[in-house]
Order: structure tokens, then C-alpha cells, then sequence
């Protein structure tokens, strides 16, 4: 079978990728995208720990964590409605309020 | 090379292709049809381990809900193409190396202590729907009822946020 | 009542004089001052008198008692400890007696001066600081003492503070006496460390049993005399810490009598006779102490010679005469020298007091080649001033030919190098003699040298000239304690203070009754000779001429003044402006000060940069934490070869 390393270091593969994208895209919603690219990396490890030891806890922790993603992803793309009205623009570098 | 490998492989280089086709790409659009072809690698990945449930939920809700909602904010927000800023010099220069810097710390402890770990294997009693839901209503059920009260604030919140002004 | 028992009433009636005076004076008429500062000396006084008759009633038994704790530090203890003993009440007698007189005295003489309270206030916290003094029973207390009288010298000296004269004189006092008091410190210091102790009696007690040092032997009880002798010369104005008090006398001519004349340059002998056990077990100390103090006498003698301020004159004679004292010390003959201290005290405040009287009977002049002709216009002032200088010039009966002659003697009989110091003394009375006489020629006799029209010469008023005749009858018989001894019999003085300063002295009563009489008479002979002497050079057609040469020398007195400004003085400013300030304090203090400042800023500019507002940038920020956080995380794993064996 395939050892669960793979699985792990697949997982990292896309995490790594997903911070990638986190840091060089402009758009507010591709960011977010990553975000998710980066919770589902996470999922894939807990769903290979869980089958490989046993124990279906893991996946009963993937369960949470795609209700948390679903409940996230609603309120962030809420606020990100309200930023796009206000400032009229997508690009993340636009929202600099909190520039010194 | 056993035909589960190969299945492996394949799947992989498919989650990893849509993760570089999600930074790639220009419009968001793209992005978000890239990331649901990930998602579905990564059901087909579960399948391949034997997490038959959680890979029905992950395309149901993830690709189902989840996504179908980003492309209806994309469309609602009329997103173009990305304006090609850059403000962050920072990020410019050190993105691409702290990420490889997360990745091979995480991969090289990951792969430093778990490589006696048995492989997962498909099948069993162990994780079927009967098995988690039992878990979920026994052991679990505190977190269960929170996660059903965060949605409940989740929907209110998304209801205040996307209204009108009077 | 007994007194003894509310000792400590005596130092702090002067003391509620003092507050009293110096927070309310301001607003009250003289005579309410006056009943003030009087009442609260005279009431020290009259109990003084009666803590002696229980003294004395006691049988002489020594008292002491600790009235308050004060210091209590591990193994160090001090307390307000305050004692009576035979040498205690010679002090307190004189310090409170004279000083009463000295406060009668100032109501007149200071009657139209600014400031009046402001001088009474200084003059009763004088008393206060000098009762503690020669009250205390262990060194600490003396030593609060002894600093508070340094600084009431700098407050009275510096009394009339708007002229720079009388200020510097006052800082000159109270820094010449900083250095001696550095060294009765350290004395101080050593005394502890060798006998765990600070109090008189376990240190006299403990240093009973210890034997004496040898001559020429620099061990730790020289080196503690030593120490304390270096204070002494601060205090009591000796070679080489003697310039402040010259300089000392911008002050108000009271303030002369009481300070550099009767109390305080006193303390330094008190303090040497108080430790006389300490001196006794060091005979190198005591040779050098012996030495310094003949040195002095003629030294200043000299001096003295040629000045011409009626105030200087009496101001080398005060040194000289402390020279004496200490001779007196050197040689053994530790009751001698407070004998002289007690007649030194009547005659000095006498003579300062008489010149005062003469000051302000010719409207202010100090210069004795502006005054002259006197004699029949100030008649009681006159007389006493006459009684007092044939007190200083050591003719009998008058009091000092007792106790200087007391000294002679023991210097001529004690060993090293004891006729060369009694030969050095006997020059230095003839001086002595030479130069009080010059002033009262050149101030009394000769015809007028000032201007009868502008200056009207008038007697001082009776709460001025009576203290000068109660001092001057003391002059007169403050000697006759040891008059007995004169004719083979008892020497009162000396067996009254045996009990504290030992009857065995190293000339006491040894030599023969003829020597002792053959030197009374030679003292008398050196004492005419410069009386007669001073008649022939100042009576008839007397002139102030040009200074030259050697006049020049003593005039200018030798230099020494000039010669510690370029030494000492000149260089320590030196240092002070171009290391210690241009370069510690402006560069490397205030450098890291503003260093401090200088930093923060440059750092807060610097992370400053991190607030630049881009939300990417704040993402990589956060990126850089978790990194962090991995790596601790993830460190065990990563090393294994540090943590134990690799896992496969």
C-alpha cells in the first residue's frame, strides 16, 4: 500500500503551496482561496493519521474543521462584500487604513 | 509499483498542478475552478485510504457549498483581473523562501518520525458512517453542539454584513 | 532632681534656643532674641554647674549612661551615650561659662548688625554641636559633634555672606576641616576595626591590655593616632591645616572669641587628651604630635610678628598658643595641656573680646597703624586687655604662666630631642611676648594715628565690658589651681584630672623642685626680654615702613596660602573642569543618558518600518512567527543526534 508518509508529505507540498499563494496574490478572494487550499492540506493529514493508527478520531476532527471552514469562509466573503463596496477594489494593497 | 501508487500519483500530481494552476492564474475565477479540482484530488485521495464518509463530505460541502459560494461572490463582485501592485517588497523577496523554509521543516519533521507509521488501509469497520456518528453523538457530542452554535452566529453574521444600508 | 539622669538636657537647651531663634527671630525685637539665646545658655550653665556638684557629690564616680539607641548594625552599636567624668567637667564648664559670657558680650556688640537673630540662632546651635562634643562617650557622637561645629564655624564665619571675603573665608574653614575630618575618619575607622568598638570605655578598656608600640614602629595604633592627630590639625588649626583660620576672622570678633579661640579649636586637644591612652601606646605619634605642635608655636609666632590687623595678631597667637597645648600632649603631660586649654580659653576670649571693644570704640577700624593713643580714652577696656596680655606673655600670678610653664617643663624632661623642643618653646614665648606687647603699644600708646575729627572714641557698653572684667579676673586666678605646687606643695589641677588621664605622665613629677624653679624664671626672663624689646621698637616715633625681606616673608605669611593654591588647589580644579566634567560627566554620563534616548529612537524608527499598512507584508510577518514557532516545535526532531538517537 502507500505508506503514509506520501500522504504526509503531500500534505506539505500543499500547504507550502498554499502560503505561497497567500503571500504573492493581490486579490482579497484568492487569498482566502488559499486559506482554504491550507485547511484542506491539514485535512488530508488528519484523515492519513487517522487511518493509518486506527483511530477514526481524526476524522471526526476533519468533520469540525470543514463546519469551521463553511462558517469562516460565510462571515470572510461578507466582509469582503462590505471592503469591496467600500473601497471599490479587490486588490488587498488598497486596504491600507492602518498605514503610519 | 502496485496499482494503489500509481492511483496515488496520479491524484497527487493532480492536487499539486491545481494548487500551481490556483497561483498562477490571473483571474480569481480561475482560481477558484483550480482549487475545486483540488478538492476533488483530495476526495479521490481519501477514497484511495478507505475514508469513504469524509470524502463524500468533502465534495458535497466543500466543493458543493463552499466553493459554489466563492464563485457566486466573484460573479457578485464583477472581480477582473488582478491589478499587478506591489506595494510589499517584503513579500516580494521573502515569500518564496520562508515558504519553502515552513515546508521543509514541516515535511522534514514529518518525514523524520513517522516513517514507521503502518500505511492506511482502505476498508473496515474501523471509519465507517455508523463508527464516526457514534463518536460525534458520544465522545464528541460538547464539540458537535459548539460547531452547530457557530454556524447559527456564522449566518447571523453574514445576514448583518451583506445588508443594504438603509 | 538629679540632673545627671537628664544629661542630655544641657547640649539641647542651646539647641531649642537655636529653633526657636532661627524660625522666629526674624520677626522679633532684639531684646526677645536676646532672652531667647541667653536664657537657654545661662539655664546650660547653671545646670552644667549643678551636674558638677552631683558629680562631686557623687565621689567623683565617672558617669555615663546611654539616653537613646541609636545605631544598631550587626555587631556595631552607638547610642546617644553621654558621660561626666574629671576631664568632661573642665569642658563643660569652660565651654558653657565662656560661652555665656561671649552670648552677654554679642547683645552689645551686635546690637546694630542685620541679621541679629540669624547670629544668635548660629551661635546657640554652636553651643549645642560643641556640648555634644565633649559630652559624648563614644567616638560617633563626638564626631556629630565635631562636624556640627565645623559647620556652625562656616555659618558665623561667613556671617556677613555678602562680602566674597567673608564667604570664601567661610568655605575655607569649612573645607580645610573636611580634610582633617577625613582623617579622624579614617582614624575612626581603625579603631573599629581593631577593637569592635567605638565606645570610650571598651576601647580605653580593650587597649589597657594591649602593650605598647616601640618608637619608630608604624603599627596599627600609631597609624589610628596618627589618623585622629590629622583631624586634630584641621580642628585646632596646626601645621599644615592651620590656613583657614587666619582667614577665619571675617567673621564677627565674637564669633573669633567663642570659636578659634575658646571652644572650638579646642576640640582637637580634647580629643587627643581624650584618647591620651591611645598616644600613650603609640610614642611615635606622640613625638610626631609633640613635634607638629612646637613647630606650630613658633611658626606662627613668627607670624605674628609683623601683621598689622589688631584680629591677625590674635589669630597667629590663637594657633601658636594650640601649639602649645599640643607640646604639652606630645610630651605626656596631657593635664598640662587642659590646663592651658582652660586658661587659653579666659585669656584668648579676653583679648578677642578687648579687641572687639577696641574695634568698635574706633568706629570700625581693624588696623592697628590707625589706631593708637587709647589708653586714657577706653580706660576698662584698656585694663582688661592689659590683664590679658600679661596673661598670654606668661607672668605670674596671672594664669597662663602655670600651665605654659607646666608644659616647658615636661618638654624639657621628656627624652627624644626634649631640650630642643623646650628651646623652640621658650623662643616662641619670647615671640609671643614680643608681639601681644607690640600690640598694645602700637594700639593703646604712641599718639593718635587716625582721624579725631570722623572717629569718636567711646567705651563700649556695660553688656560688653563686664564680661571683659569677669574674664579678666579668671585671666588672673584661672592659674592659681596649681599655685600650691609652686611652693612644694599639691598641683591641684593635675590630681584632679588623674583619674582620666593617668597621674604617671612622661615629665610629671619627675625632675627636681629646683630645675622646675630654675625654668619658672628663665620662662619669666624670655617673657620680659620681648616685652622690653617690643618698648624699645614700638613706643617712641613707631612708623609703619616698607616691607622687605625677611618682614615681607612673615608678612606674607611665608606664602603658604599662595603656595597650597598652586599645589593643591589649582591643580584640583584642574582636574575637576577638564576630566571630570568635560570628559565623565558631559561626555561619558550625559553620553549614555542621551545614548538612551538616542538608541530608542533609532530603534523605534527602525520597527517602525514593519507599520507600513500592506497587509502582504503583515502576512509575511506572521509567517515568520509561525516559522519560528515550527522550528522550536519541530527542533527535537530535526537534531536528533542532541536529543537522543535518531528515530527511524
Amino acid at each position: 500500500m502507500v505508506p503514509t508518509n506520501y500522504y504526509l508529505i503531500l500534505s506539505a507540498i500543499l500547504f507550502g503551496l498554499g502560503i505561497v499563494a497567500f503571500v504573492f496574490k493581490r486579490n482579497i478572494i484568492t487569498i482566502f482561496m488559499a486559506i482554504e487550499l491550507m485547511l484542506n492540506a491539514v485535512n488530508l493529514a488528519f484523515v492519513a493519521f487517522s487511518q493509518s493508527l486506527g483511530k477514526p478520531d481524526g476524522e471526526v476532527f476533519v468533520l469540525f474543521v470543514i463546519v469551521v471552514a463553511a462558517a469562516e469562509a460565510a462571515v470572510g466573503l461578507g466582509i469582503i462584500i462590505l471592503t469591496a463596496r467600500t473601497r471599490r477594489s479587490l486588490n488587498v494593497e488598497r486596504v491600507d487604513l492602518l498605514k503610519l | 509499483m502496485t496499482g494503489a501508487l500509481v492511483i496515488f500519483f496520479a491524484l497527487a500530481a493532480l492536487a499539486v498542478l491545481g494548487a500551481i494552476s490556483l497561483i498562477v492564474q490571473r483571474h480569481p475565477i480561475h482560481s477558484a475552478l483550480s482549487l475545486i479540482v483540488v478538492m476533488v484530488a483530495l476526495a479521490g485521495l481519501y477514497l484511495l485510504m478507505g475514508a469513504e464518509f469524509v470524502a463524500a463530505v468533502q465534495i458535497i460541502v466543500y466543493g458543493g457549498a463552499i466553493m459554489v459560494l466563492f464563485i457566486f461572490v466573484i460573479m457578485l463582485l464583477n472581480a477582473g483581473e488582478e491589478e499587478r501592485t506591489n506595494f510589499s517588497r517584503l513579500a516580494t523577496f521573502a515569500g518564496v523562501p520562508l515558504a519553502l523554509a515552513v515546508t521543509g521543516l514541516i515535511g522534514a519533521g514529518i518525514a523524520r518520525s513517522s516513517a514507521s507509521l503502518p500505511a492506511p488501509e482502505p476498508g473496515g469497520v474501523l471509519t465507517s458512517t455508523r463508527t464516526l456518528s457514534t463518536l460525534l453523538f458520544s465522545e464528541f457530542v460538547y464539540p458537535f453542539e459548539l460547531t452547530s452554535f457557530l454556524i447559527l452566529v456564522a449566518i447571523l453574521g453574514a445576514i448583518v454584513l451583506a445588508q443594504r444600508e438603509n | 532632681m538629679p540632673i545627671l539622669d537628664y544629661l542630655w538636657i544641657i547640649p539641647l537647651l542651646p539647641l531649642l534656643g537655636s529653633a526657636l531663634n532661627g524660625l522666629f527671630g526674624k520677626n522679633w525685637p532684639n531684646k526677645v532674641v536676646n532672652t531667647v539665646a541667653l536664657g537657654s545658655t545661662g539655664l546650660s550653665f547653671v545646670l552644667a554647674i549643678e551636674a558638677v556638684r552631683e558629680f562631686f557629690a557623687n565621689g567623683q564616680q565617672p558617669f555615663r549612661r546611654e539616653f537613646v539607641e541609636w545605631i544598631v548594625a550587626g555587631t556595631f552599636h552607638a547610642g546617644f551615650n553621654l558621660q561626666l567624668d574629671q576631664l568632661s567637667v573642665v569642658m563643660l564648664l569652660v565651654v558653657t561659662g565662656v560661652g555665656f559670657l561671649i552670648h552677654i558680650y554679642s547683645t552689645g556688640y551686635m546690637a546694630h548688625e542685620g541679621g541679629y537673630y540669624r547670629f544668635f540662632s548660629y551661635l546657640n546651635l554652636f553651643m549645642f554641636f560643641m556640648l555634644i562634643l565633649v559630652l559624648a562617650a563614644n567616638f560617633v557622637l563626638l564626631f556629630v559633634g565635631w562636624e556640627g561645629v565645623g559647620l556652625c564655624s562656616y555659618l558665623l564665619v561667613g556671617f556677613y555672606f555678602l562680602r566674597k571675603s567673608a564667604a570664601d573665608a567661610g568655605k575655607k574653614a569649612f573645607i580645610v576641616n573636611r580634610i582633617g575630618d577625613f582623617g579622624f575618619m579614617l582614624g575612626m575607622f581603625l579603631i573599629f576595626r581593631t577593637f569592635h568598638s567605638l565606645d570610650f570605655s571598651a576601647v580605653f578598656t580593650q587597649l589597657a591590655t594591649l602593650p605598647p608600640e616601640n618608637m619608630g614602629q608604624f603599627g596599627v595604633l600609631t597609624i589610628a593616632a596618627l589618623l585622629l592627630f590629622v583631624g586634630a590639625t584641621g580642628k585646632s588649626a596646626q601645621i599644615p591645616l592651620y590656613v583657614w583660620l587666619p582667614d577665619a576672622m571675617e567673621g564677627p570678633t565674637p564669633v573669633s572669641a567663642l570659636i578659634h579661640a575658646a571652644t572650638m579649636v579646642t576640640a582637637g586637644v580634647y580629643v587627643v587628651a581624650r584618647s591620651h591612652l591611645l598616644y600613650t601606646h603609640a610614642p611615635s605619634a606622640m613625638y610626631v604630635v609633640a613635634v607638629v605642635g612646637c613647630a606650630t608655636a613658633f611658626f606662627a609666632a613668627t607670624i605674628g610678628l609683623v601683621q598689622s590687623d589688631i584680629k591677625k595678631v590674635l589669630a597667629y597667637s590663637t594657633v601658636s598658643q594650640l601649639g602649645y597645648m599640643f607640646l604639652g600632649c606630645g610630651v605626656g603631660a596631657f593635664s598640662a595641656g587642659i590646663f592651658h586649654l582652660m586658661t587659653h580659653a579666659f585669656f584668648k576670649a579676653l583679648l578677642f573680646l578687648s579687641a572687639g571693644s577696641v574695634i568698635h570704640a574706633v568706629g570700625g577700624e581693624q588696623d592697628m597703624w590707625k589706631m593708637g593713643g587709647l589708653a586714657s580714652k577706653i580706660k576698662v577696656t584698656f585694663w582688661c586687655m592689659l590683664f590679658g596680655t600679661i596673661a598670654i606673655a606668661g607672668f605670674p600670678p596671672f594664669a597662663a604662666f602655670f600651665s605654659k610653664d607646666a608644659i616647658l617643663f615636661a618638654a624639657y624632661n621628656s627624652e627624644a630631642g626634649g631640650k630642643t623642643l623646650y628651646a623652640v618653646g621658650l623662643l616662641a614665648a619670647v615671640l609671643t611676648s614680643f608681639y601681644v606687647f607690640r600690640l598694645i603699644w602700637l594700639t593703646f600708646f604712641t599718639e593718635p594715628r587716625y582721624d579725631e575729627h570722623h572717629v569718636h572714641v567711646h567705651e563700649s557698653p556695660k553688656n560688653m565690658t563686664v564680661p571683659l572684667m569677669i574674664l579678666a579676673f579668671l585671666s588672673l586666678t584661672g592659674g592659681w589651681f596649681a599655685l600650691p605646687a609652686l611652693f612644694g606643695g599639691k598641683d591641684y589641677f593635675t590630681d584632679f584630672l588623674a583619674p582620666v588621664l593617668g597621674s604617671v605622665e612622661a615629665a610629671g613629677t619627675e625632675g627636681s623642685a629646683s630645675l622646675e624653679h630654675t625654668l619658672s624664671l628663665v620662662a619669666v626672663a624670655a617673657a620680659t626680654a620681648g616685652l622690653l624689646v617690643a618698648w624699645r621698637m614700638y613706643t617712641k616715633g613707631a612708623k609703619q615702613g616698607p616691607s622687605t625681606g625677611l618682614h615681607k616673608v612673615l608678612y606674607h605669611k611665608y606664602y603658604i596660602d599662595e603656595l597650597y593654591q598652586a599645589v593643591v588647589v589649582s591643580p584640583l580644579v584642574w582636574v575637576s573642569t577638564n576630566v571630570l566634567w568635560k570628559v565623565i560627566d558631559v561626555g561619558f554620563i550625559d553620553g549614555i543618558v542621551n545614548g538612551v534616548g538616542t538608541v530608542s529612537r533609532a530603534i523605534g524608527d527602525t520597527v517602525r518600518q514593519t507599520q507600513s499598512g500592506n497587509t502582504r507584508s503583515y502576512a509575511v510577518w506572521v509567517l515568520v512567527g509561525a516559522i519560528v514557532v515550527f522550528a522550536i516545535i519541530f527542533w527535537p526532531i530535526l537534531h536528533p543526534a542532541l536529543f537522543g538517537e535518531v528515530r527511524p
